[in-house]
């Protein structure tokens, strides 16, 4: 146990921020669906999953870099409104529950499918971008990068959401599913552009994690719970919420990891995210418990 | 409590015989049928124990943290400390259930439920199996562990009897059984109308003088004892526990999905799941293994395939048979009766 305050505990804290990039994007996703519907997509790492499986083959096949990121996130978009499609609308009116498990069913579907089409040993692009040195400190390019990809997402999707006319009648849709309807938005229109936006969302986030992390069918099961912690500690719904839960949460598992093992970075934030869900219920930011 | 009905006896009389029928019919492969029958009990006790209290709309994908502190906890005690099962499956049963209180304490008192309460006891099963995993020292990690062997392996004092299917069946049958009658008390106690009363709605439960907390922490605690209990069972007939088989999210979603499949509001639904799932995942494999076609098209890969067709499946129960298969049936023979009995009364 090295945990002392020395340039290495700043090396973590600074990667803790880096991961938080990732984890924000990530979550904001998830939280777009769920203020927006009111569902929780259980299998929304398994869709990065499977953006992550379509980058990397398009990038071997021989397309550019740029152009198979495209295809990952045109391809989870796609993912996100057949989802909602055939698998949400059925279920919107039953008990919120059942839409928690109808997800879950999904989360075992694309894991089995990428077994069964993509095998289960690890992919990896084979891109390397290097590291910064600073002082005795290394940061990789590709964590740098994915932060500033991640933030300039999230300040579009922000644009976005308060500035045009479609943006506005998605966050109306949020604050009044009953009322909206009646001044002539149509919300099933709402939800499928929502969900491809939440879609999309994650296959820029398999773009950003192609280059970072090993492509196998499990992925997800890594990332997943993670995911789903963020959103509710900063409130399920709330984007700011889960903007500042990510970064939190990233703390506690870049310096937990390199004061003890990776495993216990995570067992603590775990254990913060249920000591916390004690004491504010609702989420950090959440306005409705 | 009601009598047991003719039906019911004839039943548990097969049950019984069943391994002399299975030795006189299907010889050549007894143990194969037997193990099948015992994974079946087994986890027919553990996903009735869930169902205790996800009926009354405490959907927990906490129970596959209860599982593994079970299973864990009787074999650490076990092998580091010499301590016999006898001692050490209550005292891992009472540290599941001290967990479950802690954690469904707060919950129940600042009124946690649906999406949060789902996804809050998530975080506990992937705390504990992160803890598993971090005490590799002790626990392997998550290449998992093997209780010390005892003997010969046919063992009152260690409570081992993997070797004898046989023994191993009537221990997997009176676990369920003993499942069965926890859910049949719980279901004809006041706690069950005062919790059907919480889950419709909890402020009006609590306006006539139920305390809510205390209820649903009565059921809390069983369904984890049973859960904790069934995964150290688990852990004594496979010989081997490890992170992914008996603790982690994978468990928990396998819980959850059995009994939705199988029926959440009836007493045997949680078995029908049971047989159903290991049932269907067993035929798949098989049918999937001698099919020579598809080994050699997809490799070894060609295993997820049932994975791949359970999860199909479950997503068209929950779309077009939320009360799951036993629930459907009784509904649908509920209403011919009803219906049979009305029409002649319309008639005349």
């Amino acid at each position: 146990m090295q945990c002392e305050l020395d340039i290495f505990f700043l090396e973590a804290v600074l990667n803790g921020v880096l991961l938080a990039g990732l984890l924000a994007l990530l979550a904001l996703g998830l939280n777009l669906i769920f203020g927006v519907i009111d569902v929780v997509w259980i299998c929304y790492a398994e869709l990065v999953m499977i953006g992550m499986y379509g980058i990397n083959y398009a990038y071997k096949a021989g397309a550019p870099f740029l152009a198979a990121a495209l295809f990952g996130i045109l391809l989870v978009a796609l993912a996100g409104v057949l989802l909602h499609q055939l698998v949400i609308r059925p279920v919107l009116d039953s008990a919120p529950i059942n839409q928690l498990l109808v997800t879950g069913g999904v989360l075992f579907v694309l894991q089995a499918a990428a077994t069964v089409a993509f095998g289960i040993d690890f992919k990896t692009l084979g891109i390397r971008l290097g590291s910064l040195n600073v002082y005795d400190m290394s940061f990789s390019y590709s964590r740098i990068l994915t932060f500033a990809v991640a933030s300039a997402a999230m300040l579009l999707l922000w644009l976005f959401l308060s500035r045009s006319y479609v943006g506005i009648a998605i966050r109306a849709i949020a604050q009044d599913r009953q009322i909206m309807p009646l001044m002539g938005v149509d919300h099933r229109n709402i939800y499928l552009i929502t969900s491809g936006i939440g879609g999309g969302l994650a296959g820029l986030a398999a773009v950003l994690m192609v280059v970072q992390y090993d492509i196998y069918p499990q992925i997800g099961l890594q990332f997943g719970p993670l995911i789903f912690m963020i959103c509710v500690l900063g409130g399920l719904g709330s984007m700011i919420g889960g903007f500042i839960a990510a970064f939190l949460i990233s703390e506690f598992i870049a310096v937990g990891g390199s004061c003890f093992a990776t495993e216990w970075g995570y067992a603590i934030a775990f254990l913060f995210f249920m000591i916390v869900m004690f004491i504010r219920p609702q989420g950090l930011f959440g306005g409705k418990a | 409590m009601r009598r047991p009905s003719k039906s019911a006896l004839a039943g548990l009389a097969v049950l019984i015989a069943l391994p002399f029928i299975i030795r006189f019919s299907l010889g050549g492969s007894e143990r194969y049928y037997l193990h099948l029958l015992i994974q079946i009990f087994i986890w027919a006790f553990i996903y009735t124990g869930w169902s205790i209290m996800g009926r009354f709309g405490l959907t927990s994908f906490g129970h596959g943290a209860f599982t593994g502190i079970g299973a864990y906890g009787c074999v650490l005690l076990w092998n580091y400390l010499g301590l016999t099962p006898w001692v050490g499956i209550p005292l891992s049963v009472v540290v599941a259930v001290v967990v479950a209180l802690l954690v469904g304490y707060p919950c129940f008192h600042l009124r946690i439920t649906g999406h949060y309460f789902a996804l809050l006891t998530l975080a506990l099963t992937e705390f504990v199996r992160l803890c598993i995993v971090g005490l590799r020292d002790y626990t392997g990690g998550s290449l998992g562990t093997q209780p010390r062997r005892y003997g010969d392996g046919l063992s009152i004092y260690a409570i081992q009897f993997e070797t004898d299917r046989v023994v191993s069946f009537y221990i997997a049958l009176a676990l369920w059984l003993t499942g069965l009658a926890i859910w049949i008390w719980v279901d004809s106690s006041m706690d069950r109308y005062a919790l059907e009363a919480a889950s419709q709605d909890e402020e009006a439960a609590a306006s006539v003088g139920i305390d809510v907390t205390r209820e649903k922490l009565k059921v809390t605690a069983i369904s984890a004892a049973m859960c904790a209990f069934g995964g150290a069972i688990y852990g004594q007939y496979q010989m081997y526990i490890g992170p992914d088989t008996i603790a982690g999210l994978s468990v928990s979603l396998n819980i959850v999905f059995a009994v939705i499949a199988g029926g959440l509001w009836v007493m045997l639904g949680p078995t029908v799941g049971a047989v159903f799932t290991q049932v269907l995942s067993e035929a798949l494999r098989v049918t999937i293994q001698s099919t020579a076609g598809l080994q050699s098209a997809f490799g070894s890969s060609v295993l997820a395939l049932d994975t791949l067709i359970y999860g199909l499946l479950l997503v068209l129960f929950i779309i077009y048979m939320p009360k799951g298969i036993l629930g459907t049936l009784l509904e649908r023979r509920q209403k011919k009766s009803v219906s049979s009995r009305i029409a002649p009364v319309s008639a005349a």
